[in-house]
């Protein structure tokens, strides 16, 4: 079935890519800003997919996680640290702290582990806020440089477009290498049974710290980006409503699904802007059109797609939404 | 000759309730030993106690004469010690191949070369003679969530063999199977026996099938062995039959 789809995959797939290259020359500063901001904002997103909609954890301290890398970034490269330094700093950083903020999900689960990312998103953001000897507090740190790449200067909208595009993709290249990797295969047996999982030799324990440090590295190479992309940082963007955000990025896109981040983030980075036209209307519109989604498609968009491309004789049952989903379906076939 | 699995004198409580009270018994290699008695009568606490699901509240379990009271069920597994469940556990999102690989991977190298190694960890052969053998090569593709229950059983059974276990201790493997496929699935226990010389330990409900199956047999009720001896002596014995039948 899925060989059966892979033309019309690829098809799909190479008109996005003309589109996403080509893009730059058809748009005005605003709208390559606000397609930069989309590619970053999805990195962050494939990272909650891979801890949420592969390995089946909740988090919501994505934003913490990209207001990390950020500050990191900001802190450094304004006090004349090259770019890739702190880059990297970011990445490994987010990831270590990742790997100990996973340490409650061996204990809780479900909206329990919400509470507890949710607790640590609200503490990095009040750091951000109120230690300003370090953050800068309120007025946070402006001025933040774009980077050169081999003499090449990024300053320009179009070039930071497609730094941070050539990024993306090969973030995606990396994650797709993962998730058909045996660890992509463990991640899913956390998030549909996490019990058999351990009795085959999966040591789910570093698995679902592996799956939260690797979504938090993800966000903090977000935020490497976030920053230089928006030159300044402050708290704001860095609380909890981002990670909800970030949330709704991958379940409306489509949580477990590999292009769901794409997708959702062009729901919640571009279709507000293309709502601009119905002005004061603009975000009950969206609203509106993510209730629907939702209630219709609680699958996401690829959910959808998935679900209309299907041959009618397959019997097979859809991904499910959540790994309660998956133990109800279990339990219906005993 | 030393037993490969020795158990002595486990016992499991949950509050005032006691599960398993003080259960001895050893498993050699090359056997297939039956655990049988009603339902509450502690044998699937006892396997949870063997296989690190639950720890025990005293006694003992060795393997090959080490201890491994309360290791972790996948350091366990990693030691050649597979099972099943009571209850149906495959990964239903992924295809019956797969389920079959993940059973096999993380016996293969390490992390780091899990994950830029193989896509399939180099298991897709074994996986298809595995899903050959438990005549499920014809569903390979199919996500596991489209088999039947009976296919699904033998899907299940076939995960905790892919490894190649020395001991696998199977919770009710012929529980809800149509009586076709579970010959088969006697069939394919048997060969295993035979050929492998994998050791099994099986919990089961099917006399029928236990009876066909087992060289020896264990009778629980309520945590305590009452009875112990080769099929047709326990088919016989007083005991068993009172903790049956209640009278």
């Amino acid at each position: 079935m899925k060989r059966a789809r892979r033309p019309l995959a690829a098809i799909v797939l190479a008109l996005v890519a003309v589109f996403l290259l080509a893009a730059p020359f058809g748009f005005k500063p605003y709208g390559i800003f606000i397609l930069t901001m989309w590619a970053v904002m999805t990195v962050a997103a494939i990272g909650l997919n891979l801890t949420l909609g592969y390995a089946g954890q909740i988090s919501l301290a994505q934003a913490a996680f990209v207001g990390i890398g950020a500050y990191i970034t900001a802190y450094l490269t304004t006090r004349g640290w090259p770019f890739w330094s702190t880059y990297l700093l970011g990445a490994v950083s987010c990831f270590a702290i990742g790997w100990l903020l996973g340490y409650p999900a061996l204990r809780v689960q479900h909206h329990y582990l919400a509470f507890v990312t949710l607790a640590f998103n609200t503490l990095v953001y009040l750091i951000f806020r109120n230690e300003e000897w370090l953050t800068g507090g309120i007025y946070g740190i402006s001025n933040v440089p774009r980077p050169h790449i081999a003499g090449w200067s990024m300053n320009g909208p179009r070039e930071f477009y497609y730094f941070c595009l050539a990024h993306l993709a090969l973030v995606s290249l990396a994650t797709w290498w993962l998730i058909r990797s045996p660890w992509g295969r463990a991640f899913v047996a956390l998030r549909e049974n996490p019990m058999r999982a351990l009795s085959l030799g999966v040591d789910t324990r570093r698995y679902t710290l592996m799956a939260f440090a690797l979504g938090a590295g993800l966000g903090g190479i977000s935020g490497a980006l976030y920053a230089p992309l928006v030159q300044f940082v402050d708290p704001t963007p860095f609380a909890l409503m981002l990670s909800l955000n970030l949330l709704l990025m991958v379940v409306v896109g489509g949580s477990g699904f590999f292009f769901g981040p794409f997708l959702g983030a062009l729901v919640a980075v571009l279709l507000p802007e293309w709502l601009r036209f119905t002005e004061g209307f603009y975000l009950m519109g969206y609203a509106v059109l993510v209730m629907l989604l939702m209630a219709l498609c609680p699958s996401g968009l690829l959910g959808l797609a998935d679900r209309l491309t299907r041959p009618a004789n397959k019997e097979a049952a859809e991904a499910p939404v959540t790994r309660r989903d998956a133990a109800a379906q279990r339990e219906g076939a005993r | 000759m030393s037993p490969m699995l020795a158990v002595r004198d486990l016992k499991k409580s949950f509050g005032g309730i006691v599960a398993v009270d003080g259960v001895s018994f050893d498993v050699h290699d090359g056997e297939i030993l039956g655990i049988i008695g009603p339902n509450g009568s502690g044998k699937s606490t006892l396997f949870n106690c063997i296989l690190g699901q639950l720890r025990p509240s005293a006694g003992d379990v060795h393997l090959d004469g080490r201890a491994v009271t309360g290791l972790r069920p996948c350091d366990l597994n990693r030691l050649g010690v597979s099972r099943t469940f009571q209850l149906l556990q495959i990964f239903p999102q992924l295809s019956v191949r797969d389920n079959l690989i993940l059973a096999g991977q993380e016996h293969r190298g390490n992390m780091m070369s899990r994950l830029i190694g193989r896509p399939d960890a180099g298991l897709s052969p074994a996986a298809n003679r595995m899903l050959e053998f438990f005549r499920l090569d014809h569903l390979a593709d199919q996500q596991a969530a489209s088999l039947s229950y009976g296919q699904q059983k033998l899907l299940d059974a076939a995960m905790a063999f892919m490894a190649g276990p020395r001991l696998a201790l199977l919770d009710e493997p012929a529980g809800g199977v149509n009586l076709t496929m579970l010959a088969s699935l006697r069939d394919r226990l048997k060969a295993i026996n035979v050929e492998r010389g994998s050791t099994f330990v099986v919990i089961e409900h099917n006399m029928e099938f236990v009876m066909a199956l087992c060289n020896r047999i264990l009778v629980l009720a309520e945590g305590r062995i009452i009875a112990r001896g080769a099929p047709a002596e326990i088919r016989r014995d007083p005991k068993v039959i009172e903790a049956y039948l209640g009278h």
